[in-house]
């Protein structure tokens, strides 16, 4: 069977880190930073790449819209 | 821009799911983190750009926190006075009757200043779409109680929890315009899951659909956070509006087209 693998883009610069992003990956990809960006909030970046399938519910739910994502099957 | 990305390989044009929709400017947008009016944006603009309408749409700001909304969708606008969204959509809509038009407005706009231009617009029937943010405070101007605020909450002029002896009932603007003859499609959504990301688009597409066919007004109330005033994160906040604001403020549709109705009753006639 063909498996789905997902990427996603997170544009720091505009990332506020409110983490409902983190809350609705179902995977568990996305964590928040341990560094901040330049104004100042934790901002989002998929710490576990290799769990993402792609589903794009992180990009729907984020206020921002920082969030490209990117999917395929291997 | 910097950015952080996920496996490299898979990053190519071909393999694109989601981007964030042309129609949004560059501008970084004015909300508190995690609050759901840039969500609501979104998907408005998501909706015109996928709809074709971005020449043809002209969208009326309200007074609150989205009153530089016509700074983040690129289409017309035209700023209103304070509560008065639906009295200058109504003029646009006459005037202009082949524009998709369209009020976006908060809870103290729609339900406490402009109380009487929301009723009277959606009992003359104009045919326009009012979208309806309802976070229960007034989130611009620091917290204050607003009409929608619930029972026992508190806000910076409720310090001790509203008191409905006092201080009324939370008013259900979305159950009074469903009420009323002119309206078309009433219906109640939010913005802080996927699923509800999704249906709240569904609702806003069959909303531009019945103002093609000259229905009626449409009234899309999104039920939404305010993680600043509320003084909670924002998951927190989202929390806290599923086990308080839910129950009082039910999701759903309030008031369907009746062909849908008879459509469904046949259909499940046919079932049976």
């Amino acid at each position: 069977m063909a498996k789905i693998r997902g990427s996603i883009v997170v544009n720091i610069d505009r990332c506020k880190g409110c983490e409902v992003c983190m809350v609705s990956c179902p995977t568990g990809t996305i964590a928040m930073a341990k560094e901040v960006n330049h104004k100042g909030y934790f901002y989002a970046f998929p710490a576990n790449p290799d769990l993402c399938i792609g589903c794009a519910s992180c990009a729907m739910v984020c206020p921002d819209g920082v969030i490209t994502v990117y999917k395929t099957k291997i | 821009m910097a950015e952080v990305t996920g496996i490299k390989e898979i990053i190519k044009p071909e393999n694109l799911v989601y981007k964030k929709t042309k129609l949004m400017t560059d501008k970084v947008l004015s909300y508190c983190p995690g609050c759901g009016h840039g969500t609501a944006h979104r998907i408005l603009a998501e909706i015109i750009d996928e709809e074709g309408l971005q020449s043809e749409t002209i969208g009326i700001c309200p007074v609150g926190c989205s009153v530089l909304l016509y700074e983040f969708i690129d289409i017309d606008w035209q700023e209103a006075a304070h509560g008065r969204a639906p009295a200058l959509a109504t003029a646009i809509k006459r005037l202009l009757p082949e524009k998709f038009v369209f009020t976006y407005q908060g809870d103290g706009d729609l339900a406490a200043i402009g109380t009487a231009e929301t009723i009277h617009a959606c009992n003359r029937g104009e045919n326009i779409l009012i979208i309806f943010i309802n976070n229960g405070i007034y989130g611009m101007t620091g917290g204050q109680m607003a009409p929608t605020t619930l029972p026992g909450m508190r806000s910076s002029t409720s310090p001790y929890g509203r008191d409905v002896k006092i201080m009324g009932n939370p008013l259900k603007m979305t159950d009074i315009v469903a009420t009323l003859l002119g309206t078309y499609y009433v219906t109640r959504q939010s913005v802080h899951t996927p699923a509800n990301v999704k249906k709240t688009k569904k609702a806003m597409r069959k909303a531009v659909q019945y103002q093609k066919l000259n229905k009626g007004t449409c009234f899309i109330e999104i039920v939404s956070n305010c993680p600043s005033n509320w003084k909670m994160t924002p998951v927190q906040s989202n929390k806290w509006m599923e086990e308080n604001m839910f129950p009082y403020y039910p999701l759903g549709d309030l008031k369907i087209p009746a062909e849908q109705i008879t459509q469904k009753t046949s259909n499940s006639e046919k079932n049976d």
